[in-house]
């Protein structure tokens, strides 16, 4: 029972009765789907994929956190970088070298103590311990590490660069 | 040989309500009949008449339906609604002339006969044909009708100025090429007195 072309109203042919026409429509949209969603989804990439080329991250200005004399060896101190709402932690070991993390911690982003007996970072909401030497969570709940703070020691100046997640 | 077709003979309905009980038993409306089995003037007679859908030529039904959910197969039967579409409003209920579409409220959808398409596209007899016992409803050829019945089979209607052609014939008396329901018979007051249109006339029940 094939309808008559153009008999009735110009949407009918989108809504056509018979059940061939139906499913041929029915299988053109989803061609179109298909089509433009794929050409969309690739030309999204494209755009994200060069704009990641061409936007590069502002340089963040230099912080100064402290002069290396106020910190002993074997001793912290608390700074904020790279806003004032980011806590970090300044440590420095026993042979003098600095290192710096976020006091956040990645479990439920309590401040982390730092331990100097056994260089560890530690949270106390749940026990979690993180090593000096690299951020890693070695006990506890946690299981990302804690974002270092990248330190440029200039003389008798520490200063923040950076974040590395 | 012309192919199978459907045939209804309404004065050899003898209201055993076995095409009910067979259309009932079907899986994909179990305990639902799609067939109806109407009484004709009740006070007077015990007469019956099975209705099942008519497949229309130009299905009034898929036309009104504003879901876009009855669709019509290459071979002119007419699907019942389809389930994802179907948004119970019906428009075929009011808009067809048999008053086979019937709307299920507590599934919100319309379901009618579909010539059990599942069996026919596969080349068996619709159930409630096979159930027949006076052959009132008869998936034959042509031919065979022509041979062993006394009247004409016909598939043209006229419902006041509404012209429809069904794929399921109905045997009139010979003679008779078209079923015409005039406005008396619909019931409408004030229009022609049409009793000679009337089909209970036609089928000499009166």
């Amino acid at each position: 029972m094939e309808e008559r072309e153009g008999a009735g109203p110009r949407w009918r042919e989108d809504f056509p009765i018979a059940w061939e026409r139906d499913h041929y429509v029915t299988r053109r949209e989803l061609a179109k789907f298909l089509t433009l969603g794929s050409a969309l989804l690739a030309g999204a990439s494209a755009v994200i994929a060069l704009a990641g080329r061409l936007w590069k991250p502002a340089r963040r200005r230099r912080t100064r956190i402290a002069s290396a004399a106020a910190v002993p060896r074997g001793g912290s101190l608390l700074f904020r970088f790279p806003t004032d709402e980011d806590p970090c932690i300044l440590l420095r070991a026993p042979d003098g070298s600095f290192e710096a993390y976020s006091q956040v911690c990645t479990h439920l982003s309590c401040a982390v103590v730092y331990r100097p007996e056994d260089r560890t970072l530690a949270c106390p909401c749940h026990k979690g311990v993180f090593t000096c030497s690299e951020g890693r969570p070695i006990a506890g709940p946690p299981t990302r590490r804690l974002p270092r703070i990248v330190l440029d020691v200039r003389g008798d100046d520490v200063f923040a660069t950076g974040v590395e997640l | 040989m012309s192919e199978l077709a459907f045939f209804i003979d309404y004065s050899r309905c003898i209201g055993c309500r076995a095409c009910v009980q067979a259309c009932e038993e079907c899986d994909t409306h179990r305990g639902v009949s799609m067939i109806h089995l109407e009484t004709i003037r009740r006070a007077d007679t015990v007469q019956t008449a099975p209705q099942v859908c008519m497949h229309c030529e130009d299905p009034i039904c898929a036309r009104v339906c504003p879901a876009d959910a009855i669709k019509q197969t290459p071979d002119g039967v007419t699907q019942s609604a389809l389930k994802p579409r179907c948004i119970g409003c019906s428009n075929c209920v009011l808009a067809c002339p048999f008053g086979v579409p019937k709307y299920f409220g507590a599934i919100d959808q319309m379901m009618k006969c579909d010539y059990c398409y599942d069996r026919t596209s596969a080349g068996k007899r619709p159930m409630c044909a096979t159930v027949c016992p006076s052959q009132a409803l008869a998936f034959t050829t042509r031919e065979e009708i022509e041979r062993k019945r006394q009247g004409t089979a016909i598939n043209l209607w006229k419902f006041g100025g509404e012209v429809v052609r069904t794929k399921i014939s109905v045997i009139v008396p010979s003679g008779v090429s078209e079923i015409r329901i005039g406005e008396s018979a619909l019931s409408r007051a004030g229009g022609p007195a049409g009793a000679t249109e009337d089909v209970a006339v036609l089928l000499g029940e009166i």
